[in-house]
């Protein structure tokens, strides 16, 4: 018996949908100074993420999704951190997406800073919540790597 | 149709809600549900039969060894396998053809032969000869498919020209519901000087499966697809090459002999049952059978047949949605998309309704590169399927394009 019917509308927000049709920051930036790129098996989802940083700030990014789309979840989640990141310190971009995880994981019902507090109903589908991670994994792994290798994010670290 | 108000109270998951909703389960290719009578052969066989096969000097024992031998007489009669010995119980599908793979593959396949497969295979299918070619040198060749979702005869002809040692293709595939003419393919690859390998994972629960009158040399199955426990299967073999293959793993039971330094076989198909087998698997495997061959195989083919029909023809009257496989004859097996919805997006709104489909790419991603799309949704059906469950699929995907404002792509 599943013990709670969590509402469709809790998951696809407006905002979600949104950012679904019209993705925010939807580029290349083939000079972007960190890459990576997230893989999302369950779904088949890929996302290659572009960032550049200058200094210790996030001064532009972009993301890519090959082959067609990736599902609504993991593209409105992409274009919104995007968007939040845009502009702000290294260090600040990873507390959000701490702040993001605990959201979607913890157990302490936090929510995330701003329009990334529109992912909060993904905690009640939990085979949605890599859908959402995906984006921030990848942009973990680009934050972390200074160099130019692209490293990939199997759904095993999630 | 089948009498589905009399077949649906022997699966009692099917009496459960899914969100506050009759459970709609349309994720038949994925694996079946199982019937009690599969579930209490299990426990039957535990409470009243169960000692370690082929060893014990107990009635027990014997009773045990009864009942698994039992189950691969009931497999073997099933598929019609050329002897009870050409059955080798196996994990399922996959462990068959990697059995078939690191056996028969090692031994014949060498540096610059070809192994043949098809772009419509299901990574098991493919991935057991990516290794055996990767390890010898040899290269994978991988036939195309035509744009109606069937194998390109013309490219399977070019292919065979290179004289493969090894062809391998589905019966049915999993992804598009294309029903392979597997005899005919077999007769050509055969002529061509090839072994042929038959994915039969979606064909044997939803067929009458002759692999005599197919004439393969292997045909691999999967009992959790055909109401039979996770972990059951078997690989059905000309016995004649069973015999001439080494060993897949050592130990227990496939041994004759041992000394110290080297061992000799246990006769087929034991040489390929090493160590202690999952006999509740073969037990409820050979009660699957039962129930299925009760029922008869020709009016599950037709069944589904028509629940395919009739979701395709319901579907397809909904704006923005595109089925994928073949037009006319298909096993049921329905892979769509609807619009700019990612299929993942519509398993999760069709669940909210108890209706669970398959969403991704099935295991199939070559051939998810040539459909041009990154994954589908898949509704399949089987035995207890109805037109009710339809009508819960077909309701469920309009509210997805009314929570999306679906765009047409």
């Amino acid at each position: 018996m599943s013990p709670a019917t969590p509402d469709l509308g809790e998951l696809y927000q407006q905002v979600i949908l949104d950012h679904n049709r019209n993705p925010r920051n939807f580029k290349r930036l083939d000079a972007a100074n960190r890459k990576a790129e997230g893989n999302n098996p369950l779904c088949g989802d890929r996302i290659q993420l572009f960032v550049q940083v200058d200094g210790d700030t996030i001064s532009d990014i972009g993301f890519q999704m090959p082959q067609g789309s990736g599902c609504a979840i993991s593209k409105a989640s992409a274009s919104l951190m995007t968007d939040a990141v845009k502009g702000k310190k290294v260090g600040d971009a990873e507390t959000m997406f701490q702040a993001f995880r605990d959201m979607l994981t913890g157990g302490g019902g936090s929510s995330a800073p701003g329009k990334l507090a529109a992912f909060s109903g993904v905690r009640a589908f939990p085979s949605r919540i890599k859908c959402a991670n995906l984006a921030w994994h990848a942009l973990h792994a680009a934050l972390q790597n200074s160099a130019e290798p692209v490293t990939t994010e199997s759904a095993r670290d999630f | 149709m089948l009498d589905t108000a009399r077949i649906r109270p022997d699966f009692l998951i099917l009496a459960q809600q899914e969100n506050g909703h009759r459970l709609v389960y349309l994720d038949n290719a994925a694996t079946s549900q199982k019937p009690r009578r599969v579930i209490d052969a299990i426990v039957h066989y535990y409470n009243f039969h169960n000692a370690n096969v082929h060893r014990g000097a107990y009635a027990l024992a014997v009773e045990a060894t009864e009942a698994y031998e039992a189950a691969r007489t009931t497999v073997a009669r099933f598929v019609n396998a050329w002897a009870r010995e050409g059955v080798a119980f196996t994990r399922g599908t996959t462990e068959s053809i990697n059995l078939v793979a690191a056996s028969y593959g090692r031994t014949n396949v060498r540096r610059g032969d070809t192994v043949v497969v098809t772009a419509m295979d299901h990574h098991s299918n493919i991935v057991p000869w990516q290794i055996l070619c990767q390890e010898k040198g040899a290269t994978l060749r991988m036939v195309e498919i035509t744009e109606d979702g069937r194998i390109d005869l013309s490219d399977f002809g070019r292919a065979l020209e290179s004289k493969p040692k090894i062809v391998a293709f589905p019966y049915v595939s999993n992804s598009l519901g294309t029903v392979n003419p597997a005899a005919q393919l077999s007769k050509l690859a055969h002529a061509a000087g090839a072994v042929t390998v038959v994915d039969g994972a979606q064909s044997t629960p939803h067929l009458r499966v002759d692999v005599q009158s197919l004439d393969c040399d292997f045909y691999a199955l999967s009992g959790h697809k055909m109401l039979g426990p996770m972990g059951s299967g078997a690989l059905i073999a000309k016995p004649a090459l069973l015999d001439a293959m080494p060993p897949y793993h050592g130990g227990g039971e496939m041994i004759e002999r041992v000394w110290d330094d080297r061992s000799t076989w246990n006769k087929i198909p034991h040489k390929f049952e090493g160590g202690t087998p999952n006999v509740e698997a073969a037990v409820g495997l050979g009660a699957a059978i039962a129930y299925l061959e009760q029922l008869g195989m020709e009016r599950v083919s037709e069944h589904e047949q028509e629940l395919a029909r009739l979701a395709i023809e319901r579907l397809t009257q909904i704006d923005g949605v595109t089925v994928y496989g073949p037009k006319g004859h298909r096993a049921g097996v329905v892979p769509f998309t609807y619009g700019d919805i990612h299929p993942h997006d519509l398993a999760t709104i069709l669940d909210r309704d108890g209706v669970c489909i398959r969403a991704g790419h099935h295991c199939t991603q070559p051939l998810m590169r040539r459909l041009g799309v990154a994954a589908t949704a898949r509704a399949s059906f089987y035995i207890y399927n109805d037109v009710d469950d339809i009508d819960a699929l077909v309701t469920a995907v309009r509210k997805a394009g009314e929570l999306f404002g679906v765009l047409a792509s």
